[in-house]
């Protein structure tokens, strides 16, 4: 009886386990290889040591889609979890039709990023130049000027998030008991006061999910790009993302962006880690 | 919706709030309009752009339809969804028993444990140009490798799930039915699969919007097939729409509709499914 119990859990575990590998583990592995060749993609190629690693410093290209998508990142983060915040407190009062209104706010997030940058490219092409007129300014897309076209991405890339923020921020607040808040009117805590020093305490472990999320999801950016700007105007926006997929797909440099992606992944990864060391030893705190 | 009490509404509150959605509302509604319009209607001023369309007419839909082969395209991501989703809460669950049963006791399964979930920071663009080739080699560089590459991309965040859950479902059900006899397969099937039911809704809808709206994917692996997926559709296809707006609106309105209705249904499903899936 032992033995079936052992045998079948290695059954599950080994096929599974060998999908994994064939399909996550090896092309990572075949990728870092590749990263120290000058394949193009096809043909034969040589390998080339850290060539690609110390030409990736000296890359105008490169330096620039990191500068862009770092930018992007924070700002977006920043305004994303400003606004879900907001929104969440204010979901999260006396208010009537909840549901409709929660429904409704998460909208943006299932809809395809795709899609919503393609409706949005319109908008800031046509309606928001004809807005502006309106009240006597005089400007073009903003989406053309490389000073202003990656405020678009951020109002789009934000515009999806805020909603997955937004709910996660109100299952925070719903985890604070209301006699917390009795206890701290008792003493003076209103407003401002009762935010800072009972709720967001509180809620911090769904900052911290919401931090990570935010990050890493914009440092990933890809579908807003294509949609918005297809990196440009004079590669002002070219997530890191989008280069290894231009330059790397169809550029014929496999090998270079394969070495800017393995830069990319070490980039993620302590960012990640980083992020959880520092919201784990906030949480402990508490 | 329930009230418990009859609390006085927040009012200040609401309208902030009915305004807000505003920010909602327009891009949905501006798409509407402009799906409907003909080109003649799009005068330059912005009243021309966003007033109502002068008749209701499906002509932009059809014409639409046909440019980006929507039934084809929709076929495919249906079929791509349905068949990773199932994959998904079969295979992840199982290996999710698998791991989260052992991993506690045993160096092997931790291993593989950690293995695996460390495997949610590999950006996909490092795996992408070396899957591009691999799938290609492996002659998978159609629908059925984009399933097979999206069982495995979402196997860390849906095994730390699964295994998660299990946590709180006792071994002793297990044991019950060990002493009657039942195989640890069987058991499997007939205890734990059934009680795991909350999770699957949550990997089900987390998958599902996620590979639905996927573009990357699809655009590396399947560029060869001359096959679409929908938002790969609108990609491809956005240079054959092109000064035509309302022919492209139309598109993306056709493109948004199977999403809209799905969250109009399982409206509940989804936001319990989202937040279970953050903040588990």
């Amino acid at each position: 009886m032992k033995n079936d119990r052992k045998r079948t859990f290695l059954l599950i575990t080994i096929p599974i386990l060998a999908l994994f590998i064939c399909f996550n583990t090896i092309p990572l592995i075949r990728g870092v290889y590749y990263s120290f060749t000058n394949f193009k993609g096809f043909g034969s190629y040589d390998n080339v040591g850290i060539r690609n690693y110390l030409d990736l410093f000296t890359d105008a290209r490169v330096g620039k889609s990191y500068l862009f998508t770092i930018k992007l990142a924070v700002a977006a983060t920043i305004l994303t979890n400003v606004v879900s915040l907001i929104l969440a407190l204010a979901l999260n009062s006396k208010i009537r039709a909840k549901s409709f209104f929660r429904g409704a706010y998460f909208l943006p997030n299932i809809l395809g990023a795709l899609v919503v940058g393609y409706i949005f490219n319109y908008f800031f092409t046509y309606i928001l130049p004809a807005m502006m007129k309106m009240v006597g300014v005089e400007a073009g897309s903003i989406l053309s000027k490389p000073s202003t076209a990656w405020i678009g991405i951020v109002i789009v890339c934000a515009w999806q998030a805020i909603a997955m923020n937004t709910i996660i921020y109100i299952s925070g607040l719903q985890t604070v008991p209301e006699d917390v808040y009795e206890a701290g009117g008792l003493d003076g805590a209103t407003g401002w006061k009762r935010f800072r020093y009972l709720t967001f305490p509180l809620i911090i472990p769904f900052f911290s999910i919401n931090m990570v999320l935010s990050v890493k999801n914009f440092l990933m950016v890809f579908d807003q790009i294509m949609a918005l700007t297809k990196g440009g105007p004079a590669q002002s926006t070219e997530s890191i993302s989008y280069l290894i997929y231009n330059n790397g797909m169809a550029g014929g440099q496999f090998g270079f962006q394969s070495a800017n992606a393995v830069l990319f992944f070490i980039v993620i990864v302590c960012i990640s880690v980083a992020q959880l060391k520092f919201s784990s030893s906030k949480e402990e705190q508490l | 919706m329930m009230t418990k009490t009859k609390e006085k509404a927040n009012w200040p509150v609401m309208i902030f709030l009915i305004l807000g959605l505003s920010t909602i509302v327009f891009p949905l509604y501006m798409t509407v309009v402009i799906a409907f319009k003909q080109p003649s209607e799009m005068t330059n001023s912005i009243s021309g752009i966003l007033s109502l369309p002068a008749s209701w007419s499906l002509a932009n839909f059809k014409e639409a339809m046909r440019v980006t082969d929507f039934w084809r395209s929709l076929g495919n991501s249906l079929l791509i969804t349905v068949i990773t989703v199932v994959l998904s809460v079969v295979l992840h669950s199982l290996m999710g028993y698998a791991l989260g049963r052992n991993k506690a006791k045993n160096k092997f399964y931790n291993f593989v444990y950690l293995f695996i979930v460390s495997g949610m920071f590999v950006p996909f663009a490092i795996l992408m140009m070396p899957l591009a080739k691999q799938t290609a080699e492996m002659g998978l560089g159609n629908w059925v490798g984009v399933i097979l590459l999206y069982v495995v991309f979402y196997m860390p965040m849906n095994i730390m799930l699964y295994s998660g859950y299990l946590v709180n479902i006792p071994v002793a059900l297990e044991e019950a039915a060990r002493v009657d006899g039942a195989t640890t397969w069987t058991t499997y099937w007939k205890i734990i699969f059934p009680i795991m039911k909350p999770m699957h809704a949550t990997v089900a809808v987390l998958t599902a919007l996620a590979v639905w709206n996927d573009v990357m994917t699809p655009l590396v692996i399947m560029a060869g097939t001359a096959q679409n997926t929908l938002p790969l559709a609108q990609l491809n296809f956005q240079s054959q729409f092109g000064t035509n707006y309302n022919l492209a609106f139309a598109s993306y309105l056709l493109a948004l509709i199977p999403l809209l209705i799905f969250y109009l249904v399982c409206q509940k499903q989804i936001l319990n499914g989202v937040v279970n899936g953050a903040v588990k």
